[in-house]
């Protein structure tokens, strides 16, 4: 792993690093995963993966309607709003570049 | 009278046969937390005349003789990755510094049909990440018993209100140890009940396959009464399971018989402090003297779940914690640019250094050509894991060992050592992943008088007998009787 891996990361997961906290993360994830490297010693290949510990299917509840927040309440948390709506920045403004 | 030291099934007593009213409690609590809090540090949010006006309704409702819940007129501290309608939510965060909840989460709820007084909001790490409470946006909480130390994490600033006798009751969550450990590090009563036990509804996701919210308390008893009143179905947390709920109160004081105790050589193993392992080898001498089995158990996968956790709950934290995205409700970047900027420079002023790290690691993790490599090998040294255990708890009741390595740590001292910071859930972390049920009580002190925490844990739903395991410790010794001076 290196610099240009992190900053790809940071990227898909939306979070704005200056060089150097790049850097910072580049040697703490480094470090971690060196670590995390223990697990290959094992031989899991007949083993099934467990990404839940209770054995869930699909639960299914009546299709009742109850209630809902106001649109009052709901906007009540809104950084910014614009009358009965969320005000964002332009989603399909075509003087943004949205190609990364 | 004073009021601060006592349980809260004392506190009960002395309410019901009309000793104290809800509003003297609440305000020999208010004026512990004005007195001591400066220094402890617990909470985030307190409003003291909100507090007074429940505890009036609650000795109001008790003058017309209505009936009453289980937690009339007794504090209850909440870690601030609760949902509270109407009451500021931070989740220890910047992103959430200027939230305010329109509903309460289940446990709320419950809390409130209870008639109990919700007494504030406590510090944690941020959005539930750390061991010690100093990835608080806001402050580092103080360990009561020696306030240049952590009081243990996640949920530092509940263990550290009940510790300090500033609340008799608390909730906190526990995703790896969240609950456990300072439970602990506090000399207090923990549980982090089976995954499935305690909707999760209005807790905050930090790894929504391991997350689990539980009480702290002074001892077994209170803590028994507090599981009764949050444990249970919810039709809004499709995980939470639909099986009965037991009074845990009930049979409480009767002994287990022919008891097994599973002990796990793994549990005692290199990096376990000295004064630590021989305290918890005489809490097993005193349950022998009982009558107890001590049976040497293995747990051969347990040294891979810090290894395992640090991948699936990164990976599941990422996924979570995508929704911070500046727009509907969380901080918003001033930067004004394109769409894309507003996300990253929203959750890159928002989040702090160390949530910022385990969104990396778990979208590291989980992206392409990866996920093979580290989440989906977790996911099956995960079920080996859980298959130790399922082995271990056919040849005994339970598993007993230390909940920490080593006692409290000092402020700083791990803080900029990640992977060290880490290792200090090294006990507690399986029981998550295997999503059992386990508990800290306080089995004795260091010679520096910081508390040692013994950690009990049971297979799932069997929380009736690890409650009795623990109670036959605690009536046998007196550490849950010891306060801490402030």
């Amino acid at each position: 792993m290196d610099i240009r891996d992190i900053r790809k990361v940071a990227r898909l997961a939306r979070l704005e690093m200056s060089e150097a906290e790049l850097e910072t993360m580049t040697r703490q994830l480094t470090s971690i995963l060196n670590y995390v490297d223990q697990l290959q010693e094992l031989d899991t290949s007949n083993v099934e993966p467990l990404a839940h510990p209770l054995p869930l299917q699909n639960v299914f509840r009546p299709d009742v309607p109850g209630e809902s927040l106001s649109v009052e309440e709901a906007l009540r948390n809104a950084p910014v709003r614009a009358g009965q709506f969320f005000a964002v920045p332009a989603v399909l403004d075509p003087a943004d570049d949205l190609s990364h | 009278m004073s009021l601060i030291e006592k349980t809260a099934l004392e506190i009960r007593e002395l309410q019901n046969n009309g000793s104290v009213t809800a509003e003297e409690i609440a305000k020999q609590f208010l004026s512990q937390v004005k007195t001591h809090d400066g220094q402890i540090k617990a909470f985030l949010h307190i409003d003291p005349e909100n507090i007074l006006d429940q505890a009036k309704k609650i000795d109001e409702k008790r003058k017309q003789g209505k009936a009453l819940g289980a937690l009339a007129g007794i504090p209850v501290a909440i870690k601030d990755v609760l949902c509270c309608r109407g009451v500021p939510t931070t989740c220890g965060s910047k992103m959430l510094q200027n939230f305010v909840p329109p509903y309460d989460a289940f446990v709320i709820d419950r809390l409130k049909k209870a008639d109990a007084i919700l007494f504030g909001k406590t510090n944690m790490d941020e959005f539930a990440m750390g061991s010690s409470t100093e990835n608080s946006a806001y402050f580092t909480t103080r360990n009561p018993w020696d306030t240049t130390r952590i009081p243990g994490g996640s949920s530092g600033g509940s263990a550290a209100a009940v510790a300090a006798c500033e609340a008799p009751l608390a909730l906190g969550t526990d995703t790896g140890g969240s609950i456990r450990q300072p439970a602990g590090l506090c000399g207090i009563v923990g549980i982090k009940p089976t995954y499935g036990r305690v909707s999760r509804f209005g807790l905050i996701a930090f790894a929504s396959s391991l997350d689990q919210v539980g009480p702290f308390t002074h001892d077994v008893a209170d803590a028994a009464l507090l599981m009764e009143v949050i444990s249970g179905h919810d039709a809004k947390d499709s995980t939470c399971v639909n099986v009965p709920v037991p009074s845990y109160l009930a049979q409480l004081d009767q002994p287990i018989k022919n008891l097994t105790i599973g002990v796990a050589k793994e549990f005692f193993g290199e990096g376990l402090d000295s004064e630590v392992e021989s305290s918890i080898r005489s809490a097993l001498k005193v349950y022998q003297s009982m009558g107890a089995t001590i049976k040497e158990i293995s747990l051969p996968h347990s040294k891979y779940s810090v290894a395992v956790y640090y991948l699936v709950a990164t990976a599941e934290a990422s996924s979570n914690l995508a929704r911070y995205d500046g727009m509907h409700y969380g901080h918003r970047t001033a930067q004004k640019k394109d769409l894309i900027s507003a996300y990253s420079n929203s959750r890159g002023e928002g989040f702090g250094k160390e949530v910022q790290r385990r969104i990396m690691l778990g979208s590291y993790a989980l992206s392409s050509g990866y996920k093979d490599a580290y989440y989906l090998k977790a996911l099956k040294v995960r079920r080996l894991i859980k298959n130790d255990f399922d082995k271990a708890f056919a040849d005994c009741d339970v598993i007993l060992g230390p909940t920490s390595p080593t006692a409290a740590f000092k402020i700083g001292e791990k803080a900029d050592n990640p992977l060290a910071m880490y290792l200090s859930d090294i006990y507690t972390i399986s029981c998550n992943l295997a999503g059992i049920a386990g508990m800290s009580i306080p089995c004795g002190f260091t010679k520096g008088g910081l508390p040692i925490g013994l950690q009990i844990l049971a297979a799932p739903f069997e929380e009736e007998k690890m409650l009795r395991v623990a109670r036959m410790f605690e009536k046998q010794t007196e550490y849950h009787q010891r306060r801490p001076k402030l």
